[in-house]
């Protein structure tokens, strides 16, 4: 189930999407309406005429909404411990918690209720029936949802370029402005046109060409500062001109290995970016050497899970992205589906 | 304009990116009408810095923080140690950790692309008032020095941290032990255990050592309390476990 793995992955990223927020005064309305049904329809099958069901309802009512209030109020209170859980562990901790306040409710309604209370055995199952259709109502929910939220988070996760990179840019081109404006001009044409894509709406794929063009300015802006430190190979011939790629995928790898690779070692290195066709998938290769000293290891990171993200929500678990550090060399490798400009 | 005599400060540009470097030199020869001044020489790291210091005199750095193999924060606690350290002006493009630390222990720093009023002011205020406190630097780093600095005459001798394989305090001094020889270095035993950790180790109260250095654990009862010595792996050495310290030895077993 490729889906229900991309939500999971989802859900530990922070937003939990299929236990609901027990907090939400909303969340509780639903839940309090959807019990009072079943209180209702209960009411009409145990009495015999319309207006006998009134005073059952009301009777079964007294008995089920303090506990219904009290269960709300309490999976407020451990919302947090259930949604760290997971889901399956959440909702046989919230079936063990509704069973535990249906005995409750049947051992205070005794001395309440008149005529006594109905046996526990029925009252607990009575309670998960009206528990799991509950949380079913709102598993699916999140799910006629998600789509929307998908969207905004890929909106959210638009790749942003270093702050770093942004003045250090800005520096090199008035350096340059005096002793050679045509290149000052030409470094402040990429610098906008590298702009122009951060600033677009990147929610849907664009032409890799277009994506490589993208990452060729961004190293030309790079090697103005950097000089002779920075060398780049590019293997691209086996690249199918019509492929689709979700926008900004390289160009922030790039970025990385020029912040983790090159600018923290005094004769710099090579940045080696492969893009490859293999049958159905498109592979991208990015390899840099890692200084053994490296000390900018958590913006690294960060900048992986936004595209790891972002492929997830693109092509769901059809999307891979791998890296590793061997002898001295980081390598990162994106797997993607080749999508053509017609699919796309 | 007037020629580099003795009273006009000398200044050292130390950036790794060669256009940054051009744009201070453009910059600072702007500023000479107003605020006479020499350029001493460019530095493309923070071991460079050091290196020229060893050479020239020089009155004021312009340091940039993010630079290759020795970091501008780094070179400058190194330059604290020195009998007249030279006035330090951090420049940064951005770096957001840095510039909290600097608003936080008032060091003064500059942001690319930088102005140049804002250069001659700051260079003023170098020529007039204190330079950076070894402890604002101190407090400001949010790395380990990769390098401890030892001067002797005049030289800055740098014994790179991965090469000690134990630290031992002496009254005054700790002494800085590698495979090769010793050295004496003025600092404390419990601000290099804090700076380091967890690389290295205390086995005693005058004893940390490096936990990459250790080749294993002997029982070693006259002349240690705890009853264990610790095996130095490059010179065999074998140093004392204190009793209070006696843990120690079951997190290496």
């Amino acid at each position: 189930m490729p889906r229900m793995a991309d939500v999971a992955s989802i859900n530990q990223t922070g937003s939990g999407i299929r236990l609901p927020n027990f907090c939400n005064l909303g969340v509780m309305l639903r839940s309090l309406l959807i019990a009072n049904l079943f209180v209702v329809a209960a009411a009409l099958a145990r009495a015999a005429t319309l207006d006998a069901a009134w005073l059952e309802f009301l009777l079964l009512a007294a008995f089920c909404e303090p506990m219904l209030i009290l269960s709300l109020g309490l999976l407020c209170a451990a919302r947090r411990p259930l949604h760290r859980m997971g889901y399956v562990p959440a909702l046989a901790a919230i079936g063990v918690l509704e069973v535990a306040l249906a005995w409750v409710a049947v051992q205070a309604g005794a001395g309440l209720v008149p005529g006594g209370s109905p046996p526990f055995a029925q009252v607990a199952l009575l309670t998960l029936l009206v528990t799991a259709a509950v949380l079913f109502y709102f598993d699916l929910r999140s799910r006629a949802l998600s789509p929307a939220v998908a969207e905004a988070r890929i909106q959210a996760l638009q790749a942003r370029i270093r702050p770093h990179f942004l003045y250090n840019s800005i520096n090199a081109v008035i350096s340059l402005i005096r002793s050679d404006p045509r290149g000052a001009e030409r470094a402040l044409e990429d610098l906008s046109d590298l702009f122009r894509v951060l600033m677009a709406d990147n929610r849907t794929l664009t032409p890799v060409a277009q994506e490589i063009e993208l990452t060729r300015q961004y190293l030309a802006i790079e090697s103005i500062r950097l000089g002779e430190r920075l060398r780049v190979a590019w293997r691209t011939d086996g690249v199918p001109a019509d492929a689709m790629v979700p926008p900004m995928v390289l160009q922030p790898l790039v970025e990385n290995a020029v912040y983790h690779g090159i600018e923290p070692s005094p004769g710099g290195g090579e940045i080696a970016i492969e893009i490859t066709r293999a049958g159905p998938q498109l592979h991208m290769t990015l390899t840099n050497p890692m200084p053994a000293e490296n000390r900018h290891a958590p913006g690294n990171r960060m900048a992986i899970a936004n595209i790891r993200e972002r492929l997830q929500l693109h092509f769901d678990a059809e999307a891979t992205m791998k890296s590793e550090v061997r002898d001295g060399i980081y390598t990162v490798t994106i797997r993607m589906p080749y999508l053509t400009g017609a699919a796309a | 304009m007037s020629l580099a005599t003795p009273e006009v400060p000398r200044i050292l540009i130390a950036d790794d990116e060669a256009p940054a470097r051009a744009r201070l030199r453009d910059l600072l020869d702007e500023c000479r009408d107003t605020f006479p001044l020499a350029i001493v020489d460019e530095a493309r790291t923070g071991k460079e810095v050091l290196a020229v210091l060893e050479r020239e005199k020089v009155d004021v750095v312009l340091l940039d923080i993010r630079m290759p193999e020795m970091d501008g924060m780094e070179a400058a606690r190194h330059m604290a140690g020195m009998e007249q350290p030279p006035a330090i002006i951090f420049t940064t493009a951005f770096d957001s950790y840095a510039i909290k630390a600097f608003e936080v222990n008032a060091i003064d720093y500059l942001l690319k692309p930088i102005r140049r009023e804002r250069l001659l002011a700051a260079l003023g205020k170098a020529r007039s008032g204190p330079g950076v406190s070894r402890q604002a630097l101190d407090a400001a780093a949010n790395q380990p020095r990769r390098h401890l600095s030892i001067h002797e005459r005049g030289r800055i001798h740098l014994v790179p941290v991965g090469e000690i394989l134990y630290l031992r305090a002496e009254l005054k001094y700790v002494t800085v032990k590698t495979a090769q020889r010793e050295y004496l270095v003025e600092e404390s035993l419990q601000h290099l255990e804090d700076e380091f950790d967890p690389a290295f180790v205390r086995i005693h109260r005058n004893c940390l050592v490096a936990r990459e250095a250790i080749s294993g654990f002997e029982r070693n009862s006259e002349e240690s309390e705890s009853g264990w010595a610790v095996v130095i792996r490059a010179t065999g050495e074998k140093l004392p476990v204190s009793r209070r310290q006696h843990a120690v030895v079951k997190q290496f077993k």
